[in-house]
């Protein structure tokens, strides 16, 4: 990858991170319901907004991948749902850190809430089977069909606050927050966006790394083996 | 068959599939058994079989309603299904020190059971909140919620400090 690319993601994204999350805390007023604790709102959002981005793109790379098998198709399945998963956790971390004072409990087995660790387990069990299956074909194919079923789990999550009654409230947008809170909430999420792509483009080149050492001819190793293929003995014997 | 037939085959099959789960849970009507609390007019409808069971009951606290006893450490608030004049409710009397948020007129989510007497146990007190969020108005101190807890008989929304 380009350095420069790759390096100036990485950089954007502290930046506007650090920017974004400054704006929160110091700069955005508190809300007047809920006075500082709010804050957090500029952390748990940009990561539930980049969650269900990681994977959509998990399913986008899953169709395209039986409709065109390669690689790099199955790399990015791969590391669009990890980095998915680790932002969902996150995210569901940050959103039970704010019910407790909010709501007054960490978790409630209300319909967005339920539906969200439903879409969690989904996808650790996507990358469970990815580790379960040894041929490389087999893992794509099979984990292709667990992404796109696992799928529907995004619309249901984003619509469960509409469709049932819950704890969680329903989507916010820009008229029914002030505008001193749109700004910090807008630059953290596009900080989270860049440290996302950064993240998926570091985990990607390992997983297409992967890839092709497990699909390279046993005569050309050990010798041109990547690092990142060594813990895989029955392809490097 | 060749392996991209093959795959194509699977894709729209898991296509169809994932789009028919979908159609079920979005139009299923499933939401009817996914019914995450009852509002008071529904539960105060259920007649005998509210009572007892662990149920949940939702609606926003009925203005001028609250009432904490010091002495007792209870909470007793009624539960209406809006905040207009005359919307059915029901008494909750809860033991818990309820989340700071919670005062006159705003969504709560209680946890507990019903019994004859007309009186809902509450052993769990949720507050929820809007999708609106505001900067303070002019003198308001957002973070006075907290004192207020200690005085719950007057907390209000807030506008006192004009």
């Amino acid at each position: 990858m380009n350095k420069f690319i790759k390096w100036g993601l990485l950089v954007l994204a502290l930046g506007l991170l650090g920017a974004g999350w400054w704006l929160g805390l110091a700069w955005a007023p508190p809300d007047r319901e809920m006075g500082d604790v709010q804050r957090i709102m500029y952390v748990h959002v940009p990561l539930q907004w980049m969650a269900m981005l990681a994977m959509f793109i998990n399913f986008v790379a899953a169709v395209a991948y039986l409709f065109k098998a390669s690689w790099k198709l199955d790399s990015a399945a791969e590391a669009s749902a990890e980095i998915g998963l680790v932002l969902g956790t996150a995210g569901m971390i940050t959103g039970a850190i704010w019910g407790r004072p909010t709501w007054g409990v960490y978790w409630s087995w209300d319909p967005r809430l339920t539906s969200e660790a439903i879409m969690l387990v989904t996808y650790t069990g996507y990358l469970v089977l990815r580790r379960f299956v040894e041929d490389p074909e087999k893992r794509a194919t099979w984990s292709a069909v667990v992404a796109i079923i696992g799928a529907i789990n995004l619309p249901i999550v984003w619509f469960s606050v509409r469709w049932w009654r819950s704890l969680h409230q329903v989507q916010s947008s820009p008229r029914t927050v002030d505008p001193e809170m749109v700004l910090p909430l807008r630059v953290s999420a596009f900080g989270m966006l860049f440290i996302t792509l950064f993240f998926m483009a570091v985990r990607y080149r390992q997983a297409l790394a992967e890839r092709q050492a497990e699909v390279a001819l046993p005569d050309a190793l050990p010798g041109d083996v990547p690092m990142s293929a060594s813990h895989n003995p029955s392809k490097v014997a | 068959m060749t392996p991209v037939a093959r795959n194509r085959i699977i894709a729209l099959g898991a296509l169809l599939v994932a789009g028919a789960g979908l159609a079920f849970v979005a139009f299923g009507d499933i939401g009817e058994n996914l019914v995450y609390y009852w509002s008071p007019s529904e539960m105060l409808r259920q007649g005998d079989k509210a009572y007892t069971a662990t149920i949940r009951l939702g609606g926003v606290v009925q203005p001028g309603s609250i009432q904490w006893n010091a002495e007792h450490t209870t909470l007793h608030f009624r539960v209406a299904d809006g905040v207009q004049e005359g919307a059915a409710s029901v008494l909750v009397r809860s033991t818990e020190t309820p989340p700071q948020m919670f005062r006159d007129k705003i969504g709560v989510v209680v946890e507990g059971t019903y019994d004859k007497s007309g009186v809902f146990s509450s052993n769990r007190l949720m507050v929820n909140h809007s999708n609106e969020y505001r900067a303070p108005k002019e003198g308001e101190d957002p973070n006075k919620w907290r004192e207020t807890l200690s005085d719950a008989t007057t907390a209000s929304t807030g506008t006192g400090a004009k």
